[in-house]
């Protein structure tokens, strides 16, 4: 039982650093700031409640896995109330999503240039 | 170990983030980009307090949840309803 647990709880840690890190790769390279939300809630969501549910299998039923529970709860709550405000406030001071019209846009789009459609 | 190499993929994923906070080229950008960073310190305060055997620091993270969402929050709003941000005319993008 021990060692089921433990399994659980690393493989979860695991998926969640991959995940983690998967994220941030694409806050990097993804073209606009509507692209980078979306590895933005890869992050919130896949990456950190993974590494936090691991760590609450970890702990076992003490206050700790309380409060890890409540701080993922949290997480689940505001990460998409956040991406939304900041998706308004971008709309409304004039960034647009970057549309590509032909295969040929899409590989020539490079990351840097805020989108001018 | 696993907790270790949590630690690591976290901070990783901290480099990147910060690497488009600086290099974002709108200011919507950086503030996904902080806001990124906190749900990753929030993340790295309970590895530690694993990694370290001192679980305690889960009071820390989960106030530094609580103000980071609000900051957030906070930041969108003021840059989305004050002229700080705006394009200030073309068709240039507002940065503060």
């Amino acid at each position: 039982m021990e060692i089921l647990l433990d399994a659980v709880s690393w493989a979860l840690i695991l998926v969640g650093s991959v995940f983690l890190v998967i994220g941030g790769v694409g806050m990097v390279r993804l073209p606009d700031v509507f692209a980078r939300m979306h590895g933005a809630g890869i992050i919130d969501t896949m990456g950190a409640c993974a590494v936090l549910i691991g760590l609450m299998v970890q702990a076992g039923l003490t206050i700790v896995t309380i409060k890890l529970l409540l701080i993922v709860v949290f997480i689940m709550f505001t990460s998409p109330t956040t991406t939304h405000a900041l998706a308004r406030a971008a709309l409304g001071g004039g960034a647009r999503p970057q549309v590509a019209d032909s295969p040929a846009d899409a590989d020539a789009g490079e990351g840097d240039s805020p989108s001018k459609t | 170990m696993m907790f270790a190499f949590a630690a690591i993929a976290t901070l990783v994923t901290m480099v990147l983030t910060v690497y488009r906070a600086i290099k974002g080229p709108t200011v919507y950008d950086r503030i996904l980009a902080v806001n990124t960073f906190g749900t990753l310190t929030v993340v790295l305060i309970s590895v530690h307090g694993f990694l370290a055997g001192r679980p305690e620091f889960l009071d820390l993270a989960l106030v530094y949840a609580l103000i980071n969402f609000i900051g957030t929050i906070a930041v969108s709003k003021y840059v989305e309803y004050s002229h700080m941000g705006r394009p200030s005319g073309g068709d240039e993008l507002g940065d503060i």
